[in-house]
């Protein structure tokens, strides 16, 4: 099976550089060696907390932010030049669908034409031809072509998150990026999101990246999961297993920490649960500080991905 | 802090440098031979030569911004052919009069704009939030030069309270009351736009403040309303108080001009009218290079300000 | 938070409806109406100057000179040199208007192509742009006007010129802030993805976002731009003679002040007109085009919400609550329209113990939890009916000093966003000190060394230094537990928790629990606990209030509602949420949305949702009985077991 997407040493630091008066400026390493292969038609969750990264692996991903390193390659075809100049060559292949649902839709521009943008610039579509197109993703996610002349305003979250699914189906991507598609909205809508976006990928073919911090959500939905921590994956395997059984002691802290009904709390940790400086990040495993199981070796390097088990790969020096 | 208030100093200089520039060049558009427009009707053909060559007025444009900031930096601004005196004897000697109006004006502005906006807003839709509305209304929409005039008309005519105009006790002769005596009207009329606008935007931040989370944790914890509003919603609304009045300082400055005029103060700003009625264009450029470089230190004296108010501007 | 402010998502109007609300919106408002009036008077006679029988106002005759107003042939006297005031007032009212709006426009549209360009393009382009708008900031604007009319000559092109300069930078600043918050919301970076280029980006993705903010932004300072040409004019650097304008009327009549008054009072009380009809009608629009303003936001909360009963019900011992809520309603009114946020909740919280009140946004369960120390915003928020009494006391009937004694004393609160509800100018410490300080006449000092001992029981570590920090100097979770301590000062009775969790991180949250749970146990506090948790809810609370458009459909024990709930919406609401370790999996979901709380049915709020409703559940209100002890349902069909097995 060809990889719909793979990834290498994908990484990207913010700032850096020489200042006036030739002084180093900061620079934060917000992604670093992110190296993985989505196959086609799998749905790779990728979890992680506040600040570790995940929206600039997104935004790189779909070539909104140029990569500091690393390739890009979608269907075989490398996209590294285009990232961040050319986010059309892009978004032929892979979508975006965001987590605010209203934001993402530009309040003085009706549904009809927030939709046509995509056929218009990307396809050159005729009119004819993009009004039926139209149609036909519209019934695809169940919305009424009466809200074709309406504003954004006038629906509420879960319409407009699936206004925004069908805004990003009709560039006909091979694969969409889903962040955090269903956090701003309830959890009895949500679970019409989530079925709908299922229903979808079997109907059109596609692929998913889907992030979230949401691990029970992740778990529901995906193939396989990616966990990120500061800027690094430092977990990826299959959905089934990695929180059943996680080798690294930042996913099982994760897993531990999900509230689930019947189990006593207290189950998580006790220290502070600071993360490192990113202006001064640890020489080794920036887990170090709040593991358990840290010894000197991870304070002073850093490990690197391992496959312990196939399919199951993570970087950590004393894995569980 | 001290490295807060370093930075600020040095990002000075480049504004101070612009601030020249953009003087220079406005006086590059001056149409026709400038030695004649600068000279006018002073000019004698000897006159003309001397100032051209002082000036460097046969050279190209950099090289004449670049010996006329040398010489600025020496402290030489130029003569001034109306008033046959250095630019900068003239300019310091008139300065103290306006600093006097608009410092005082500044002062009554912002205290009176800041208390009128925090009871309006803490009244709002009240008898007091509306009474003070109205008045901010007129306040702004008010020319200060004619609210000067007649108040000229009503004080000085009418009521015979106060001197129509001529302040000159800063050059020896008058006591402190008869200076406030003179004092008053101008320094009233020059505050009472810059009176609504600061009011008008106290109100607003208040409003904005009032409705922010941590005001409700303050009501929560128990905080007396009193000091809800005089502490916890005004400290937060000053920072957005705070710039306010520092651009006022500006509009303070600008309407002495005005008002400098109508009570014939012998200020900086009509200093610049009359050179400019009389051509004496060496005279405009120093004084306004000068108050505008006074100005620029006024706001960095803000900014301190502002970043000695919240911790968050240093990090 | 927005739940808070609106229960709901106000109904969805169309662009019809949107323009009908800016017009009414404008006409409401008397004062813009009135300067709308004044203004287009003013306008229709300056324009009409040169059809009107007025006469030449150049014509002198001095032995006419300074005719007082209502002379014959001169309605408004005569000038200095015997002119027509009336005519010179009507042209020179033409002249003002149309410089002072040329200048605007002209400064509006050089000073929003600056700040468009600046904004989204960025980088060192932004960079130069705004560096040099700070630099013709930093002149008293008037400094600048006069270098320009020195230079280029006094008149009124030049005056123009000089004006619409100094207030490019205005305009520059005001719209580059707006682009660059437009150009980083999500919609433009979808445009990018839907393959448009930078150009046609700003055309249709920035620019029609930002044209209300000019058009705010012209409305704002046209009135100044009008006062400052008639103010150049004034000191003769504008309008020369015998040309007139406002300004320089206004300027010769000075020179006659003394002995004839009206020669300047006449024109300045036509640009006071001007600018006061203009500053009106400028307030009509902002206000019309600021959404901030349409829904009511920018009205300031009073210190208690208000109370509005019909009736004051008789006050019931019940010896054994802490708190208890009788039939509590609280409405959200907005101007015609009324949200029923809270419909008729009971509830008792016995000391120690912890209540979880479980709901969707929208579903009242904040608004229920404020109203308890009256913190719910009013305006628009009122507590419509019902009671609320804590230890025996009437809350609702107290006066705000004594409501205020309560409040961070025996009742605390805990908030959700922990950056926005600490003070962003105070140390955490003296935020904590404050809140001891304001029930307990303590020395400074000594309350500074109980915030420490409090930091430290909520395990902060370094507490001492800790203390001097300002909230954005902590983490989020630290942040929390400073709020935690914040609500402990005084050792309450009763702390209501208002999604505290919700805003952290999952570890986080795990540990801020744990807290919470250690804290209750060791100083048997009862807690009222909002959330839309269930995991949370099962690990923490012992009983268990489920909430639906306002009202409370189930309440009882916490762990017999998640095993067996009754009320069909608490048992798929509970199916909804997915949990760790299922696997791979669909997901149950509910169909439609929950009411709109300016709409709510007839009878059983949920039925339209619900597949088990009939005819009877439409038809009126759904009582809440118990079926067990300590159990309530508002349901005519509850749940049996064999519908719950349906699911599992």
């Amino acid at each position: 099976m060809t990889a719909a997407l793979k990834i290498e040493d994908l990484g990207k630091t913010f700032g850096g550089g020489r200042g006036l008066f030739d002084r180093q400026r900061p620079a934060v390493q917000a992604v670093a060696d992110a190296t993985l292969s989505v196959a086609r038609g799998e749905t790779l969750g990728v979890v992680g907390e506040s600040g570790c990264g995940k929206s600039t692996f997104a935004r790189m991903l779909v070539g909104l932010l140029p990569p500091t390193t690393g390739r890009i390659e979608i269907e075989g075809e490398n996209l590294g030049a285009q990232a961040g100049r050319d986010p059309a060559a892009f978004g032929r292949v892979i979508q975006y669908v965001f987590q605010d649902p209203i934001s993402s839709l530009n309040p003085r521009k009706t549904v009809e034409q927030i939709i046509e943008a995509p056929l218009k610039h990307l396809h050159a579509m005729p009119r004819e031809a993009r009004r039926k197109r139209i149609a036909e993703i519209f019934d695809a996610v169940n919305l009424r072509p009466e809200f074709l002349s309406r504003y954004p305003h006038e629906f509420s979250g879960g319409q407009a998150q699936r206004i925004g699914i069908a805004r990003a189906l009709a560039a006909s991507p091979r694969i969409l990026l889903l962040d955090e598609p269903v956090s701003a909205l309830d959890v009895s809508v949500q679970a019409q999101v989530l079925n709908l976006l299922a229903h979808l990928k079997a109907e059109f073919d596609l692929t998913y990246l889907f992030i979230s911090h949401d691990l029970a959500v992740v778990e529901a939905v995906s193939d396989r999961v990616a966990v990120m921590y500061f800027g690094r994956i430092v977990e990826l395997g299959r959905a089934e297993e990695i929180f059943q059984a996680p080798r690294h002691p930042y996913t099982a802290l994760l897993a531990r920490s999900a509230p689930v009904v019947g189990r006593p709390l207290g189950a998580g940790e006790d220290g502070s649960g600071e993360l490192p400086n990113p202006l001064d990040p640890p020489q080794g495993c920036a887990f170090a500080m709040r593991c358990p199981k840290a010894t000197e070796l991870c304070r002073t390097t850093r490990p690197d991905m391992q496959e312990l088990t196939p399919g199951h790969a993570t970087a950590c020096h004393h894995p569980l | 802090m001290n490295s807060y208030i370093l930075k600020r100093l040095l990002s000075a200089v480049p504004v101070l440098l612009g601030i020249t520039l953009v003087v220079f060049l406005i006086m590059s558009l001056i149409p026709g031979d400038p030695a004649t427009a600068i000279l006018g009707s002073y000019a004698t053909a000897e006159n003309v030569e001397r100032l051209n060559r002082q000036l460097g007025l046969d050279r190209s444009l950099p090289e004449q911004y670049v010996i006329w900031l040398t010489n600025m930096l020496q402290g030489d601004f130029g003569r001034s052919f109306s008033l046959n005196r250095p630019v900068l004897d003239e300019v310091l000697d008139r300065f103290g009069a306006t600093l006097i109006l608009a410092g005082v004006s500044l002062v009554l502005c912002s205290i009176f704009g800041v208390v009128a906006g925090v009871i309006s807003a803490a009244r709002q839709y009240g008898l007091a939030d509306k009474a003070i509305t109205f008045a901010v209304l007129i306040g702004i929409s008010i020319p200060s030069f004619f609210l000067g005039m007649m108040m000229i008309l009503l004080f000085a005519i009418q009521l015979r309270w106060l001197p129509v105009s001529g302040m000159y006790s800063i050059y020896g002769g008058g006591d402190l009351p008869d200076l406030l005596r003179h004092l008053a009207m101008p320094a009233l009329a020059l505050s009472v736009v810059a009176t609504g606008v600061i009011a008008r935007l106290s109100r607003s931040a208040m409003l904005e403040v009032l409705r922010q989370d941590f005001v409700r944790t303050a009501r929560a914890k128990g905080v007396p309303e009193r000091r809800v509003i005089w502490r916890h919603a005004l400290k937060a609304a000053m920072v957005s108080i705070i710039p306010v009045i520092g651009v006022q300082a500006g509009f303070v400055l600008s309407g002495a001009v005005y008002i400098e005029m109508v009570f014939q103060w012998p200020g900086v700003g009509r200093m610049l009218v009359e050179a400019i009625l009389r051509r004496d264009l060496l005279l405009v450029q120093g004084g306004v290079v000068i108050v505008a470089a006074c100005y620029v230190l006024f706001n960095l004296i803000v900014d301190v300000a502002q970043s000695l108010l919240d911790p968050r501007v240093k990090t | 938070m927005t739940e808070t402010a609106l229960p709901a998502s106000p109904p969805k109007p169309s662009a019809a409806a949107r323009a009908g609300t800016f017009l009414r919106l404008f006409a409401r408002n008397r004062m813009a109406a009135f300067g709308g009036g004044l203004l287009a008077l003013i306008l229709l006679v300056a324009l009409a100057a040169p059809i009107l029988p007025l006469q030449d106002p150049f014509a002198q005759d001095t032995t006419q000179r300074f005719l007082r107003p209502f002379s014959e042939g001169h309605w408004l006297g005569t000038d200095h040199l015997g002119r027509d005031l009336l005519s010179r007032l009507i042209w020179g009212t033409q002249l003002s208007l149309l410089v002072g709006v040329s200048a605007t426009l002209l400064a509006a549209l050089a000073g929003s192509t600056l700040g468009v360009v600046a904004g989204f393009l960025g980088g060192r382009i932004d960079n130069v742009i705004m560096r040099s708008v700070d630099t013709v900031m930093a002149f008293p604007y008037i400094l600048l006007a006069l270098a320009i009319v020195a230079a280029l000559g006094p008149g009124l092109v030049n005056a123009l010129i000089a004006v619409a300069v100094v207030n490019i930078p205005f305009f520059a600043r005001n719209i580059r802030g707006v682009t660059v918050t437009l150009a980083n919301k999500e919609f433009v970076d979808a445009a990018r993805l839907s393959g448009m280029g930078d150009t046609r980006i700003i055309a249709s993705e920035i620019v029609p976002n930002i044209l209300p903010v000019i058009v705010i932004a012209m409305s704002t300072t046209v009135g100044w731009m009008i006062l400052e040409t008639a103010g150049l004019s004034f000191l003769g650097l504008g309008s020369q003679p015998p040309v007139p304008d406002l300004g320089s009327m206004l300027g010769e009549g000075r020179n006659a002040l003394i002995s004839h008054p009206h020669t300047s009072i006449i024109p300045g009380l036509m640009i006071f007109a001007i600018v006061i009809g203009v500053n009106l009608l400028g307030d009509g629009i902002r206000d019309a085009l600021d959404p901030r303003l349409r829904s009511g936001a920018l009205t300031r909360p009073l210190p208690a919400t208000l109370v509005d009963r019909a009736e004051t019900p008789a006050i019931a011992a019940k010896p054994d609550a802490l708190l208890s809520l009788e039939d509590l309603r609280v409405e959200f009114r907005l101007g015609r329209r009324t949200l029923k946020a809270v419909n008729g909740v009971s509830l008792d919280i016995a000391p120690g113990e912890c209540l979880g009140l479980i709901g969707e946004s929208g579903s009242g369960k904040s608004v229920t939890a404020l109203s308890v120390m009256g913190l719910v915003a009013s305006p628009p928020g009122v507590i419509a009916g019902g009671a609320l009494r804590f230890q025996g006391r009437d809350l609702l009937a107290m006066k705000p000093g004594e409501l205020r004694r309560l409040r961070g004393d025996k009742v605390a609160y805990i908030f959700q966003d922990p950056l926005a509800t600490l003070h962003p100018l105070y140390r955490i410490g003296e935020q904590i000190a404050e809140a001891i300080r304001v029930h307990h006449p303590v020395p400074q000092a000594e309350a500074m060394a109980r915030a420490v001992a409090l930091l430290k029981q909520v395990r902060i570590p370094n507490a001492k230094s800790r203390a001097g920090n300002y909230p954005h100097e902590l983490s989020g979770g630290m942040r929390q537990r400073v709020g935690i301590a914040m609500a402990l000062a005084n050792e309450p009775e009763l702390i209501i928790a208002d999604e505290p969790t919700t805003a952290l991180d999952v570890t986080v949250q795990a540990q801020i629990l744990k807290l919470l749970e250690d804290l209750r146990r060791e100083r048997g506090l009862a807690i009222l606990f909002i959330t839309h948790d269930f995991g949370v809810v099962a690990q923490l609370c012992d009983r268990v209030a489920v909430m639906y458009a306002g009202e409370i459909v189930e309440s009882g024990p916490a762990q017999a509602i998640l095993d067996a709930p009754a009320h069909p919406y608490t048992r798929r609401l509970i199916a909804c949420v997915p949990e760790l370790g299922g696997g791979r999996r669909t997901l149950a979901a509910i169909p439609g949305l929950p009411p709109g709380a300016d709409d709510l049915p007839q009878g059983c709020a949920f039925a339209p949702r619900c597949d088990k409703a009939q005819a009877a559940c439409r038809a009126g209100r759904v009582a809440l009985t118990g079926q067990e002890p300590g159990r309530g349902v508002r349901c005519l069909f509850p749940e049996t077991a064999e519908d719950r097995t349906e699911t599992a």
